[in-house]
């Protein structure tokens, strides 16, 4: 079984959601994200966005933008970011990893060997943030042949006859983006994101969990119980990018806020 | 746009792109989040819609005539041809145009299909900011809510077009990401957008982005070319023997390329910016040292590294100043049906200084780059053959870069 089922079964026998926090690799630099990555499941992570910087993230706002832009001038490459989940891997078998990031990166890699590599480096699943339904063909064949999940989004401006048709073939789960927006800016109410889990829950059996606008640990604890889990990525990021020394650099302070944070928000998801 | 109906064409022709889904060749598609493809599938409904509505049609000819200006000259420039001492050199005057450049054929067409499906708020973003212009006019015209996001570097060096944007009661947002050009200005262009669906219509100013744009605004820029070749015929009684414009994201060279893609004899050529050289690593010429990816909605040839990672492209011009083109254009290149060349800052600025003292005309650095390759053609062309330059801007704006560049205080 997949790891991504696997998670999402034991949590349901729990009786609570999921929380998926977000790091961005190489922010600040590759040391500082891997021991995040290897702190996070004990701090409460139940799977884990890794975010692959690119140049120009046209979804994201000016939070994830930054963490980008360090990751990038720390060295971040899609082959590095594969080789630090090896990495992770060494010492955790079970929390499942995704993958989150723009195309270009992997079209220049080349589709087919990518898959190749995220599946030997023990990736779960991928979301692809501008490789919508209709263009999904070029990678999702790749990536279904090396057992990875290609996660489908939804998004507030997604009509319920296309919902049926994009989630027919979703696997592992589905992220419903919970605001027409980018990342670390507003906010969804919580009767939006209930009608909006009704919408979904009409549409597919897969575990559907919200992103985009949770930062506080009350949000996160309102999302996770109205759908299967709650992504916190802006949140966790600003605090910690707060901790840089003036030239961007991590402190000592920066891995604890961090992990901080992930605890304080896992505490209200278990609550 | 008037369909070509005669059976060649039909048959056998290179104007019918893109697919239906919006590729062209291996390039263009909708490369958008999911929070936007919806509304890229109801804009291309609406723009079928308009498209084929003889009323849309008749309100465009309406404005384009008498707003715009149009039909715009084709001037035969003798001194500068005879200077040349080779082809006769036609300019397809877009510079007349009100606000001073090709880019209200399309702003026009566009506000009129946002106008329809009830749209009251305008994101745009602009390089030399003769879009953001064009923009802000037409919601001054119509009373409409205007957002321009500009990257700093070029509001630095485009100073009169960002005041004449405040002029017209846009807000204009210094874009500081990257390099602060027009590839950041897009990517704060498209976050304005995803933010803001319900009321907000993105007005884009090229021919690139997510489809339907390109094969949009293709079609409201061919206005261009559909007049350019009737009037070489009219003036000439024959087609030219080469067509040359300049190419940022390739709007207007696209306008005058497409009605003339299916005349065989005649070779067109798309003029990338080179900046300090092709090899200088300070460029924007995307198809000659640029490689096929996906970025702003289409797959087309960007400057990118060995990683994806998209790299800053750079130009004396700020409306060519993009590490990308229009996914038609690199399918073009791809079939060898354009020949895309390229010229220098410094070819620019001397093509621009030539044009000024032969012919009286200042044009857009843009502009200029067109010029340059006609300045090295003609005189290796026979003095009873053509070539038609698209002159698609005027030069007013740059007039303070070109200063500094000639060490002149203003
Ligand atoms: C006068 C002029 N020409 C050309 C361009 C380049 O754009 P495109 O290649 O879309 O025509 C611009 C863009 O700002 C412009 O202002």
């Amino acid at each position: 079984m997949s790891r991504i089922k696997a998670c999402f079964d034991r949590l349901k026998k729990e009786g609570r959601g999921a929380l998926l926090p977000y790091l961005e690799a190489f922010d600040p630099d590759r040391e500082t994200s891997l021991a995040l990555l290897r702190q996070m499941p004990e701090a409460g992570a139940d799977l884990i966005e890794v975010g692959v910087p690119f140049s120009d993230p046209s979804a994201d706002g000016p939070t994830i933008q930054l963490a980008a832009q360090r990751g990038l001038k720390a060295g971040a490459t899609l082959k590095g970011v594969l080789d630090l989940i090896h990495e992770f891997r060494k010492e955790n078998d079970h929390t499942p990893i995704i993958l989150m990031g723009y195309y270009n990166p992997i079209d220049r890699y080349g589709v087919e060997r990518f898959c190749k590599d995220a599946r030997a480096a023990d990736v779960d699943g991928l979301i692809v943030v501008d490789l919508p339904p209709e263009e999904s063909e070029e990678l999702a064949p790749y990536a279904r042949a090396e057992g990875l999940d290609m996660i489908t989004l939804t998004a507030p401006t997604t009509p319920d006859d296309r919902l049926k048709a994009i989630l027919k073939d979703a696997s592992g789960f589905v992220y419903y983006v919970s605001i027409t927006g980018i990342t670390g800016t507003r906010s969804a109410t919580e009767d939006q994101l209930k009608a909006a889990m009704t919408r979904l829950k009409a549409a597919t059996d897969l575990p559907v969990v919200a992103g985009f606008g949770i930062s506080t640990p009350e949000q996160a604890r309102i999302a996770s119980r109205i759908s299967d889990g709650a992504v916190v990525a802006s949140a966790i990021i600003k605090d910690m990018a707060a901790t840089y020394d003036e030239h961007g650099h991590a402190t000592a302070k920066s891995l604890p806020t961090a992990l901080d944070k992930i605890r304080s928000l896992a505490k209200a998801v278990r609550g | 746009m008037p369909a070509d109906t005669s059976i060649t064409s039909q048959l056998n022709s290179l104007r019918t792109g893109p697919d239906e889904r919006g590729h062209f060749g291996i390039h263009g598609g909708r490369f958008v989040a999911e929070t936007l493809m919806p509304l890229m599938l109801e804009l291309e409904k609406a723009y079928n819609h308009a498209k084929t509505d003889p009323q849309f049609q008749e309100e465009l000819d309406y404005y384009l005539r008498h707003y715009v200006g149009r039909p715009s000259p084709l001037w035969h420039a003798k001194r500068l041809s005879e200077t040349l001492g080779g082809a006769q050199i036609y300019l397809k005057r877009e510079e007349l145009n009100h606000t001073g450049s090709h880019k209200l054929n399309n702003v026009m067409g566009q506000i009129l299909l946002a106008r329809r499906m009830g749209k009251t708020r305008i994101v745009a973003e602009t390089g030399a900011g003769q879009h953001g212009v064009a923009t802000a006019t037409v919601c001054a015209l119509f009373g409409l809510e205007c957002e321009i996001y500009m990257g700093a570097t070029d509001v630095e060096r485009q100073k009169p077009n960002v005041f004449r944007m405040h002029l017209l009661g846009a807000k204009v947002h210094p874009v500081t990401a990257g390099a602060g050009t027009l590839k950041d200005a897009m990517n704060e262009a498209m976050r304005d957008w995803v933010a803001n669906v319900e009321n907000t219509y993105f007005l884009v100013g090229t021919v690139a982005g997510p489809h339907p744009y390109p094969a949009m605004v293709r079609d409201f820029q061919s206005i261009i070319g559909t007049e350019a070749r009737e009037q070489i015929q009219e003036q000439t009684g024959r087609l030219p023997d080469a067509v040359i414009a300049a190419i940022g994201g390739g709007s207007n060279a696209m306008g005058i390329f497409h009605p003339f893609l299916d005349d065989a004899d005649v070779p067109l050529y798309g003029v990338e910016a080179a900046g300090l050289g092709l090899d200088s690593g300070k460029t924007a010429a995307s198809i000659a040292r640029g490689k096929p990816g996906v970025l702003h909605g289409n797959r087309t040839y960007l400057l990118q590294d060995d990683h994806g990672q998209i790299t800053e492209a750079h130009s004396i011009s700020a409306g060519l100043d993009y590490p990308g083109i229009g996914p038609e254009h690199s399918w073009l290149n791809d079939i060898g049906r354009v020949n895309y060349v390229s010229a220098t800052d410094q070819q620019a600025l001397e093509a621009f200084q030539t044009l000024t003292r032969l012919e009286g005309i200042i044009p857009a650095l843009e502009s200029a780059h067109a010029v340059a390759h006609a300045i090295v053609m003609a005189p290796t062309m026979k003095k009873d053959q053509t070539i038609i330059v698209n002159l698609s801007g005027r030069g007013d704006k740059d007039v303070p870069t070109v200063a500094a560049h000639l060490g002149v205080k203003l």
